[in-house]
C-alpha cells in the first residue's frame, strides 16, 4: 500500500511545465539579464573610459593629494588622497552627530508644544513646522549661508553674547573648556564617587527587592556621586578645567571653540529643517498613545505625572523610534549639501579628488560605500532595537 | 425622546461660549498657560515688528517682478511662450473634463486652479498674459460642463490623463533646430517637470521593484532589495552627480544632455522610495486575496493585475502624493549640478551684478512659491485619504 | 486494492499517504482516503488537528510534502497544468469570505469565467446573475462586498466559486465567522448544493447540517483521521475515545 502508489517521478514532468524547475529556470533568467546588463554596462564603462583617454587605477589613493582642506582634523596638503578622505568622512560625521543633538531638541519641543493645551503656543509651533519643512532644505542652507551668516558684521564689530562668545561673517566662536594639570585629582575624585554609587545602587536595589516594591534604584547612587563630584570639584587645587575665551588677535578670533561660516550654515540649515519633521514624528507618536490610554490610566488612579512616565511614554517611544531613526539618517545624507556652500564633506572632498584625478568611478564607489555603512548600521541597530521591542506588542 | 428633544432646546449656560471664554480656555487656563501666552505674545511682536519694518521699508522687492519671467520658465524663449501655456490648456481641458466627470475633491482642485488664473489676470502683467490666462480660465469652465454626467467618458480621460504627459513633452520641446533645447527649459517649469518625471517614470520602475522584492523566488527578492536599499542609503545629490558624470561613461556614443541625465538620475532615485511605498501597500493585502484568486484559477499575473495591484495602489496613493512632495523640493538639488531650475534662477538673479545684495528678497520669494505648492498638495493630500476612505473598502 | 478501488464509482479524490509539515511541524500525519462523485463528506475535528491544512492541499494552496494526491485522474504533483487543472475543477469558500473588495458582487463572480475559462463578458454575466439567483441574492450584482452582509458575502463567495463550474466544492468553517441569524441562510445555500449532486468537503462544526446533510463525517485529530463514519454512526456510536469526548463536547453547545 505504502510503496505502490501511482507517484509520477518528477522526471516525467515535462520542465516546462514542472514548478520546481521553472522556479529556478525563472530565478536563473533573471539573474542573467542582471548579470547581461551588468556586462553591457561595463563594456560601456571601458570603452567610455578609453574614449576619455582615462583608465580604472586605485593607486592613486596612495598619491598626495596636494590640495588643502578648510577645516577638520590635522591635515596637510602632502598627506594621501585616502587621508583627505578621511578628513571628509570625519567631517560628514561631525555635522551629522551635532546636527542630530540640535535638530531633536528643538524637535522634542516643538513636538510637545504642539499638543501644548494653550492655543498660541500650539499654533505658532504649527507654524513653525509647516514653514520649515514645506521649504527645499538646499534653499534654507543657501539661504542661512548667503542671506545671514555671510550678512554678519565683520570682524571689528562682532556680535558678543556674555563677552565670551563672537558672532561675525567669518564664523562662530565659543569658548571651550580646557583641561588643567589639576584634572587628575578630579578624576580620582570621580572614580571615588562612582564605586561609592555602584555600591548604594546594589544596596537600594536589594532593599527594593526586600520591600517587594517597584522604585527607583538609583535614588540613592545619582544624588551620592553628585555629592562627590561636586566636592571634588571645589576640593582640588586650581580648577580641573579653564575656560578657553576667543579673544581678538590680529584679524581673528584666536582659542576657544571656533565653526566656520559654512559649518554653522549648514548646521543651522539641518537642524531645523529635521526638527521640523521630527516635531511631527514626536507630536504623532505621543498623540496615538494619548487618546485612549490616558484615560485608562487616569481610571486606574495614576497621577498625570504618573501617567506619562508609566504609561504614555513607554509606549510612545516604541512608535517613535523607527521614524526618528530614518529622520536621523536623513539628516545624516543631507549633509552631503554642504557642497552647495562649500564646507568640505565627504562628498565635497570625493569631488576635488574626481576633478583632480579624473577618477570618477572608484570615488564615487568609495563615496557610495561611506554612506551605504552609515545606513546599514543604523538600520541593522534600528531593526535590532525593533525586533526586541515590538516583542512587547502594541 | 420627547425628553431629549426637550433637553436639547434648553440654551447651554452663558458663559460656556464667547470669545472671553475662548480666550480663557485656551490661552489663560493656568498660570503658567498665562505666563506663556504673555511670553509668546511679547517675542511674536518683536519678530512681526522686526520682519514687517524690513519688508515694508529696506526690502527691495523690484527685483521679483522684474525677474518674473525667468522664475516660471527660465531662458525659455518669448516667442515661443505660446509652447507652455497650449501646455497648460491641455492640462486645463482635462482637469475641467476630470471635474465634470468626477466632481468632488477634482472639482475643488480645478475651483482653485480657475481661482489662481483668474489672480494673475489681475496681476500687473502683460496683456498678452492676462489673455492667455483668462483663456486657460475658460477651457477649465467650458471643458467642465462639457464633461458634467458623462461617465461614459471617464475611461477615456483617464487615458487622456496618461498620454497627456508625453504629448506635453512633446509640446513644450517642439522639434529639432526650431523648437525650444531643454537647456533652455528653467524656472519653475523645470521644477515641474522634473518632479512630475520623477513620479511618473518611477512610477512602473517601482511597482516592478516592490513586485520583484515581495517575490518567493530569493534571486529576484534579492536583487531588488539590494538596488532599493544602495539607492536610499544614498543621497540624491550623489545620484544627480553620478548621473552627470558617469551617464556620459556608461553611455559612450549617446549624447545625453544635463537636464536628460538629472532626469534619469532623479527617476533611479525616485523609483527606490516608490518601490518601497508601494511594498506598503502590497503587504497590507490579506493572504486570503491571493489564496482566494488561487482557488479561482488565476496565475501570478493575472493576481497581480486584477487582484492585488489595484488594491494596493488605492492605499499607496497618499503616500505618493507624499513622495511627489519631496521630490518637489529634492529637485533644487539639480542647481547645485548647474541647472536653471526655481532655485537656480534665484541663485542667477543673485548673482547678477544689478541685483547685488537682494539674497533675502529673492531667496524668500521662492521659498513662498514652493511653500505654497507644498502646502497646497500636503493639504490636498489629506482630502484624498478621507476621499478614498483609505482603510475602507 | 487498486482493483477493488477502480470497481468502485471511481474515486473521484484520492489521498494516499499525504503527509505536510511546517517547517518542522508535522501538520498531516499520513492521510489516506477517497471520495466518491457526488459524496459529501463532513471534515470535524479539534482546533489545529489539519483539517484546514488537508482540505487546502487539495487544490494546491499547500503543498504535501510525501504522498500522493489524485482528483479526477489527474494527480496533484509539481506539474502547471495538473495544478490549474485541479483549481478549475476544484472551488474552494473560505472562513473569511475572501471577496475581492474593489471588484463589485458580479465582478467578482465573472472574473474567473472571463479570465480562466475564457468566457465572454456577456456570457460569464449571464452565468453569475444566474448564480446570483441561485443564491438568492440576484439583487445585491451590483454592490461592493462591503455594502451587504457577512451572510450575502459568503453567498456570493459560493457563487464565485461555482462559477468555475468546479466538480468539487470546498468549505472551509464557512459559516464560523457568521452572526448565528445568518448562519442559515448559507447552510441552505450548501443543502441546495447537496442535493444538486456536487461532490463536497466540508470542514464545518455545524453538526446539524453534518447529521443532515453528509454522507460521511471524517474525524481529524493531530493530522490523522481518526475515524470515518457515516453520521448516524459517528454520533450514535462513536468508536473511539476522543471522537466520544470531541462530540460529547461539540454536542454540549
Ligand atoms: N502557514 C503556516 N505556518 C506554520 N504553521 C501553520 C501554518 N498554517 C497552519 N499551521 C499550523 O498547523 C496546524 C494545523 O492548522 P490547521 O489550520 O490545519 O488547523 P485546523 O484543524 O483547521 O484548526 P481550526 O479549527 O482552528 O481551523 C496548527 O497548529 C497551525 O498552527
Ligand atoms: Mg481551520
Amino acid at each position: 500500500m505504502e510503496n505502490n502508489s501511482p507517484k509520477v517521478e518528477p522526471g516525467k514532468i515535462p520542465f516546462w511545465r514542472d514548478v520546481r524547475v521553472l522556479r529556478v529556470l525563472f530565478q536563473g533568467i533573471f539573474l542573467l539579464g542582471v548579470i547581461l546588463l551588468l556586462a553591457i554596462l561595463y563594456r560601456n564603462m571601458l570603452e567610455g573610459l578609453r574614449g576619455l583617454g582615462l583608465t580604472l587605477n586605485l593607486n592613486f589613493f596612495q598619491d598626495e593629494a596636494g590640495f588643502g582642506i578648510s577645516e577638520g582634523i590635522t591635515y596637510d596638503p602632502s598627506d594621501t588622497y585616502l587621508k583627505a578622505f578621511w578628513v571628509g568622512v570625519l567631517n560628514t560625521l561631525k555635522v551629522s552627530i551635532i546636527g542630530i543633538v540640535c535638530a531633536t531638541f528643538i524637535g522634542l519641543f516643538f513636538g510637545i508644544a504642539r499638543l501644548s493645551s494653550n492655543w498660541l503656543i500650539r499654533t505658532i509651533a504649527a507654524a513653525y513646522v509647516e514653514c520649515f519643512r514645506n521649504v527645499p532644505l538646499l534653499l534654507q542652507i543657501v539661504f542661512w549661508y548667503t542671506a545671514v551668516v555671510a550678512q554678519l558684521p565683520n570682524v571689528r564689530e562682532s556680535l558678543s553674547l556674555f563677552g565670551g562668545a563672537f558672532i561675525n561673517n567669518r564664523g562662530v566662536y565659543l569658548p571651550s573648556p580646557e583641561p588643567t594639570s589639576s584634572l587628575k585629582i578630579w578624576l580620582w575624585f570621580l572614580g571615588a564617587g562612582l564605586l561609592l554609587a555602584v555600591f548604594l545602587y546594589v544596596l537600594r536595589w536589594r532593599q527594593l527587592q526586600r520591600l517587594d516594591r517597584p522604585g527607583f534604584r538609583a535614588k540613592w547612587a545619582l544624588p551620592a556621586f553628585l555629592i562627590v563630584a561636586l566636592c571634588g570639584w571645589f576640593l582640588t587645587p586650581g580648577r580641573p578645567f579653564t575656560l578657553d575665551l576667543p579673544a581678538l588677535q590680529g584679524f581673528n578670533y584666536q582659542g576657544g571653540m571656533s565653526f566656520s561660516p559654512e559649518f554653522s550654515a549648514l548646521l543651522v540649515g539641518l537642524s531645523i529643517y529635521t526638527s521640523a519633521f521630527i516635531a511631527e514624528v514626536v507630536r504623532s507618536g505621543i498623540q496615538s498613545v494619548v487618546k485612549g490610554q490616558r484615560e485608562a490610566a487616569r481610571s486606574v488612579g495614576l497621577k498625570e505625572g504618573q501617567t506619562l512616565r508609566l504609561v504614555v511614554l513607554p509606549q510612545a517611544v516604541p512608535i517613535i523610534v523607527p521614524p526618528l531613526t530614518s529622520q536621523y539618517l536623513n539628516l545624516a545624507k543631507n549633509s552631503s549639501l554642504a557642497v552647495a556652500i562649500g564646507f568640505p564633506d565627504l562628498l565635497g572632498i570625493g569631488r576635488t579628488m574626481m576633478l583632480q584625478t579624473g577618477q570618477s568611478i572608484p570615488v564615487f564607489a568609495i563615496i557610495m560605500v561611506s554612506y551605504l555603512v552609515m545606513s546599514l548600521t543604523t538600520s541593522a541597530a534600528m531593526n535590532w532595537y525593533n525586533r526586541r521591542i515590538t516583542r512587547i506588542g502594541r | 425622546m420627547e425628553e431629549q428633544e426637550l433637553t436639547q432646546e434648553i440654551k447651554p449656560p452663558a458663559n460656556t461660549k464667547g470669545a472671553a471664554r475662548w480666550l480663557k480656555d485656551n490661552l489663560f487656563n493656568t498660570w503658567y498657560n498665562t505666563l506663556l501666552t504673555c511670553l509668546a505674545l511679547v517675542l511674536l511682536f518683536f519678530a512681526f515688528k522686526g520682519f514687517l519694518t524690513w519688508a515694508f521699508t529696506e526690502a527691495e522687492w523690484d527685483v521679483i517682478p522684474a525677474n518674473f519671467r525667468l522664475f516660471m520658465v527660465g531662458s525659455y524663449p518669448q516667442e515661443q511662450i505660446w509652447r507652455v501655456w497650449n501646455a497648460i490648456y491641455i492640462l486645463s481641458v482635462l482637469m475641467g473634463l476630470s471635474a465634470g466627470l468626477w466632481g468632488g475633491l477634482v472639482r475643488r482642485f480645478a475651483v482653485v486652479l480657475s481661482g489662481v488664473w483668474s489672480i494673475s489676470a489681475l496681476l500687473p502683467v502683460e496683456l498678452s498674459t492676462r489673455g492667455w490666462c483668462l483663456g486657460a480660465n475658460a477651457m477649465i469652465a467650458v471643458s467642465f460642463f462639457l464633461g458634467r454626467g458623462r461617465t461614459g467618458l471617464r475611461p477615456w480621460i483617464l487615458g487622456g490623463w496618461i498620454l497627456s504627459f508625453p504629448v506635453i513633452m512633446v509640446v513644450l520641446r517642439g522639434f529639432g533646430e526650431n523648437g525650444v533645447l531643454t537647456s533652455n527649459w528653467g524656472g519653475l517649469l523645470l521644477t515641474l517637470i522634473l518632479a512630475v518625471i520623477g513620479i511618473v517614470v518611477s512610477f512602473p520602475l517601482g511597482v516592478f521593484l516592490a513586485l520583484c522584492r515581495q517575490s518567493n523566488l530569493p534571486a529576484i527578492r534579492w536583487v531588488s532589495t539590494t538596488y532599493i536599499e544602495t539607492v536610499r542609503g544614498v543621497p540624491l545629490i550623489t545620484i544627480l552627480f553620478m548621473g552627470n558624470t558617469l551617464i556620459p561613461i556608461f553611455m559612450p556614443g549617446f549624447d545625453i544632455n544635463q537636464v536628460l541625465r538629472m532626469m534619469i538620475g532623479i527617476t533611479f532615485f525616485s523609483g527606490a522610495y516608490m518601490a518601497e511605498n508601494v511594498r506598503g501597500g502590497l503587504q497590507g493585502i490579506p493572504r486570503g486575496q491571493h489564496e482566494a484568486a488561487q482557488a479561482v484559477g488565476l496565475n501570478y499575473v493575472q493576481t497581480t493585475l486584477f487582484i492585488v495591484l489595484p488594491q494596493a495602489l488605492r492605499s499607496v496613493i497618499p503616500a505618493i502624493v507624499g513622495q511627489f512632495i519631496a521630490l518637489f523640493k529634492d529637485t533644487s538639488l539639480v542647481s547645485i549640478i548647474g541647472l536653471i531650475d526655481l532655485l537656480g534662477v534665484a541663485k542667477s538673479v543673485i548673482a547678477n551684478p544689478d541685483w547685488l545684495g537682494l539674497q533675502a528678497e529673492v531667496y524668500l520669494f521662492a521659498a513662498a512659491i514652493y511653500f505654497a505648492f507644498c502646502y497646497a498638495m500636503s493639504y490636498a493630500s489629506q482630502d484624498i485619504e478621507t476621499d478614498l476612505g483609505v482603510g475602507k473598502h | 486494492m487498486a482493483a477493488q478501488e477502480n470497481a468502485l464509482n471511481d474515486p473521484i479524490i484520492m489521498c494516499k499517504d499525504v503527509h505536510k509539515w511546517f517547517d518542522d511541524f508535522h501538520v498531516l500525519k499520513g492521510i489516506t482516503t477517497s471520495f466518491q462523485t457526488g459524496e459529501r463528506a463532513v471534515i470535524c475535528g479539534p482546533s489545529g488537528s489539519g483539517k484546514s491544512t488537508f482540505i487546502r492541499t487539495l487544490n494546491r494552496l499547500e503543498e504535501h510534502q510525501r504522498g500522493t494526491i489524485i482528483i479526477d485522474g489527474v494527480e496533484l504533483t509539481d506539474d502547471l497544468r495538473n495544478i490549474n487543472l485541479i483549481r478549475q475543477e476544484v472551488g474552494m469558500v473560505f472562513q473569511q469570505f475572501n471577496l475581492f473588495p474593489h471588484l463589485t458582487n458580479l465582478e467578482n463572480i465573472t472574473l474567473g469565467p472571463i479570465r480562466v475559462r475564457k468566457l465572454t463578458k456577456s456570457e460569464a454575466e449571464e452565468v453569475a446573475l444566474s448564480l446570483l439567483e441561485r443564491v438568492d441574492i440576484a439583487d445585491q450584482a451590483y454592490k461592493y462586498p462591503a455594502e451587504i452582509s457577512g451572510g450575502q458575502q459568503q453567498r456570493v463567495a459560493i457563487a464565485r466559486a461555482l462559477a468555475m463550474e468546479p466538480k468539487i466544492m470546498l468549505f472551509d468553517e464557512p459559516t464560523s465567522a457568521l452572526d448565528p441569524e445568518m448562519i442559515s441562510e448559507v447552510l441552505d445555500v450548501m443543502r441546495e448544493l447537496a442535493h444538486s449532486g456536487m461532490t463536497m468537503l466540508v470542514v464545518t462544526h455545524e453538526m446539524g447540517f453534518a447529521r443532515e446533510v453528509a454522507d460521511r463525517v471524517l474525524f481529524f485529530d493531530e493530522g490523522l483521521i481518526v475515524e470515518e463514519a457515516p453520521p448516524a454512526d459517528f454520533f450514535d456510536n462513536p468508536q473511539h475515545e476522543r471522537t466520544k469526548l470531541f462530540i460529547s463536547q461539540t454536542l454540549q453547545h
